[in-house]
């Protein structure tokens, strides 16, 4: 059934039609018409954000956390260019957001008009799809394609450009049952040979392993439990990417934790030395792989990935198979069986004795001291008392997250929010702010450097006005700590630029905003602060004063393959100057 | 067009294909036609540091609204599947096909050449335009403007014959390319 109303209306009614309940925006002036829906409605309640970059991070918080689209709200001009960083981050990360901007009249277009930007150009490279409404009429078919695309394969974040004029002008509203996408059909299902062959490969492994990423996270928390189901029914190892991190539970045996760039060494060397490795909507990044010439030389690869694109894009592999990881684990579980394979289990025996060598280097080792926390310390007492809670952890861009990724253990999907592809810094606050809104009684924590925190520091007034509260866990050691690291590694020790002379006083920053402030600087009293950060009702900001000149290890220096890495324990600072090689320095 | 002379890399770090030979293809694009569709498929080449040799496009089916966009690209063969990935992601693209691989497709390409000249070399030019089967649609004592149809390569020919002949000016068209055959695309 059609129904007449105004452009703005629309815009309402397809939130509600699509089960929206928040939405984080800032108005402008050519958003006023559907902010005026807005406060005129009671379905869709709106969470004003203090800058528009907060508004995409949060709605990718909440998203993540959820599993459904995340939705931003924005004007023309200076609002839609400040969702660019978060449009770029959820297109990396391949989180599915909506974000609405404002756009001016339509006969402005084109003219320079005051908060006219050419949204749609700009927002074209770094979104799956977006749109420019040039009529009332189209709306409403736009809105419901709008979350098909952003949800279906492969997700990802869509802008829908509606200029002022289209907004007020009245048009039909048609539901979105009666829209059906002529083009974008992805695969979701995958070919039966391929799934076969792939078994096949996997039951005559000798050294295989599981290399999983976030196609399992965002293929729902189905695809987690199938996973689960084919590990310990396989019984082979398996390792994850920084974005995959909650699919498989930390707390098992056959976990090798992360790989990596700061992976674990038994995780690394076990993709080295693998002859089948089983990738599960992981897409070969370069963080991961290393040196591409010498990964995992000796291994046939099975890949499993919703997007073509992602196949043999970085890394030549043996069996594709293209189909949600859910829908092909739930083939190949089927498949496995009713072959019942005879494994090699000499091997398989074998296989684990020389995992357990590796594990029992102990590659995340570091030197603890009883003068200064040590960041890695501040995580592993972070974990240990939360970790019985129903926690949720963010992150911001640096050593402390990978710190977080190493130390901060995950038994479920969906707990885990971090900026894997872009590295945004400032990610972690609103991140936060969006999944403490979807779950309001849950602990969530971003975990974040005294660096990127203030990047989006003005979105601690947004927790307070929605009584959101959220733990920031603050490792400051008064650097940009990654970028420190990096000189270290490649530029003598030059720190250009990298230590900030000037940080605010965490905790008066925090009260500024109506947020609880602590610090803590020594390790003896670091558990009772935490525990007093956990028992603070409202937000806080956690100052945790840490070691200054820490490093992150283990380490595969840019340019070097999965056995070549930098354990933390005997690294001198002369290695740590030499471990890159002249060609491995114009590599990121 | 981007016509890149450095080779599109995967990735900063080395790839073992990195060592495959470059060859042309002829990819055919069928896209909705709706505003911005070729930015997005010029984007993605340009973004993603892909070649363009040559470029066409116009509506071909107007009921329907489609388009064809017909690209000249270079890269290794790893690289061409990768574009091919790249473009079938595109929200309006319908389908794509890599024309030179489903066997030598069709290819054909109108130039509109000027050539100014007197005496000798003005009747030469008009003798060479005859033995390429060229047209003549503009004149004066001084000049011809010649239309010319076929392969690249013979256009390619023609105007560097014309060259020495006081060739003043072209314009192409960039190549149309349809595969061979009773299958459609």
């Amino acid at each position: 059934m059609a129904r007449t109303m105004t452009g703005a209306e629309m815009v309402l009614a397809a939130l509600a039609d699509h089960g929206v309940e928040h939405i984080f925006g800032y108005p402008g002036g050519a958003v006023l018409p559907i902010y005026d829906e807005l406060f005129q409605q009671e379905k869709v309640k709106h969470i004003l954000v203090r800058q528009e970059g907060g508004a995409l991070h949060a709605a990718e918080g909440y998203a993540r956390s959820t599993g459904k689209v995340g939705v931003a709200l924005v004007t023309s001009g200076p609002g839609a260019t400040n969702a660019v960083t978060g449009l770029t981050d959820a297109l990396m990360d391949s989180i599915p957001l909506v974000c609405i901007t404002g756009q001016v009249p339509t006969h402005l277009i084109g003219n320079d008009a005051f908060q006219e930007c050419d949204t749609v150009g700009i927002t074209r490279p770094c979104t799956k799809h977006n749109w420019l409404v040039k009529s009332v009429d189209d709306l409403a078919r736009i809105l419901h394609e709008a979350f098909y695309i952003a949800k279906a394969g492969r997700p990802g974040p869509v802008v829908i450009d509606i200029p002022k004029d289209v907004q007020f002008a009245t048009g039909n509203y048609v539901g979105p049952s009666n829209i059906a996408h002529k083009t974008y059909k992805p695969r979701v299902k995958p070919e039966q040979m391929g799934v076969r062959e792939a078994v096949e490969l996997m039951a005559t492994a000798k050294r295989p392993i599981f290399y999983t990423g976030g196609g399992v996270i965002n293929s729902g928390p189905k695809a987690s439990q199938l996973l689960r189901e084919l590990v310990r029914l396989t019984g082979f190892p398996i390792t994850s990417t920084l974005m995959g991190l909650g699919a498989y539970p930390a707390s098992d045996k056959q976990w090798l934790g992360m790989l990596g760039m700061h992976g674990t060494y038994e995780a690394n060397m076990t993709m080295h030395d693998c002859d089948v490795m089983v990738a599960v909507g992981a897409r070969f990044d370069d963080r991961i792989t290393g040196r591409l010439d010498a990964f995992s030389p000796g291994s046939r690869k099975i890949q499993i990935d919703i997007d073509p694109s992602s196949i043999n894009k970085n890394v030549k592999v043996d069996i594709p198979i293209v189909g949600d990881v859910a829908y092909t684990l739930e083939d190949m579980l089927r498949i496995w069986k009713s072959k019942a394979p005879q494994l090699d289990k000499a091997a398989h025996k074998a296989w684990w004795k020389q995992i357990d060598q590796w594990r029992a280097r102990k590659s995340l080792s570091y030197k603890n001291s009883n003068d200064v926390i040590m960041p890695q310390y501040a995580i592993q007492r972070l974990f240990e008392l939360t970790k019985d809670r129903d926690s949720y952890i963010t992150t911001e861009v640096g050593q402390h997250q990978m710190w977080a990724a190493q130390f901060y253990h995950f038994d479920e999907p969906n707990r885990w929010m971090t900026s894997g592809g872009l590295g945004t810094m400032g990610y972690g606050l609103p991140a936060a702010i969006g999944a403490q809104l979807a779950h309001p009684k849950s602990l969530v924590i971003d975990i974040a450097g005294d660096a990127s925190i203030l990047m989006n520091i003005q979105e601690a007034s947004t927790a307070v006005q929605y009584d959101l509260p959220v733990k920031v866990f603050i490792l400051n050691n008064q650097y940009m700590g990654m970028v420190r690291q990096w000189q270290q590694l490649l530029h003598g020790n030059r720190l250009s630029h990298s230590y900030t002379e000037s940080l605010p006083d965490f905790v008066k920053l925090a009260e500024a905003y109506g947020w609880t402030g602590m610090q803590c600087d020594h390790p003896a009293d670091l558990d009772d602060a935490i525990r007093a950060m956990i028992d603070t009702k409202g937000p806080v900001i956690f100052d945790c004063r840490v070691a200054n000149l820490a490093n992150c290890f283990p380490m595969i220096p840019s340019g070097k393959a999965h056995n070549e890495m930098l354990l933390g324990e005997d690294v001198s600072d002369e290695d740590v100057g030499n471990a890159i090689s002249e060609e491995g320095k114009v590599l990121v | 067009m981007t016509n890149m002379s450095k080779l599109p890399s995967k990735s900063h770090y080395v790839g073992p294909g990195a060592a495959q030979a470059v060859v042309s293809r002829t990819l055919s694009i069928i896209v909705d036609n709706e505003p911005g569709v070729l930015a997005r498929v010029i984007g993605l080449f340009s973004g993603r540091g892909y070649n363009i040799d040559s470029l066409t496009v116009t509506e071909t089916e107007h009921e329907k609204h489609l388009s064809r966009i017909t690209i000249v690209t270079l890269g290794t063969p790893d690289v061409i599947v990768q574009i091919k990935h790249q473009l079938e992601r595109l929200v309006p693209v319908h389908r794509v096909r890599d024309l030179t691989a489903e066997g030598v497709a069709l290819e054909r390409e109108l130039a509109l050449v000027k050539v100014v000249g007197k005496g000798d070399k003005r009747i030469e030019a008009l003798r060479i335009a005859e033995i390429f089967r060229a047209k003549v649609v503009d004149t004066s004592t001084e000049h011809f403007v010649f239309e010319i149809t076929g392969k690249p390569s013979k256009l390619e020919e023609f105007i560097q014959i014309m060259t020495e002949l006081g060739l003043v000016e072209v314009s192409r068209t960039g190549i149309a390319a349809i595969g061979r055959g009773p299958a459609s695309s």
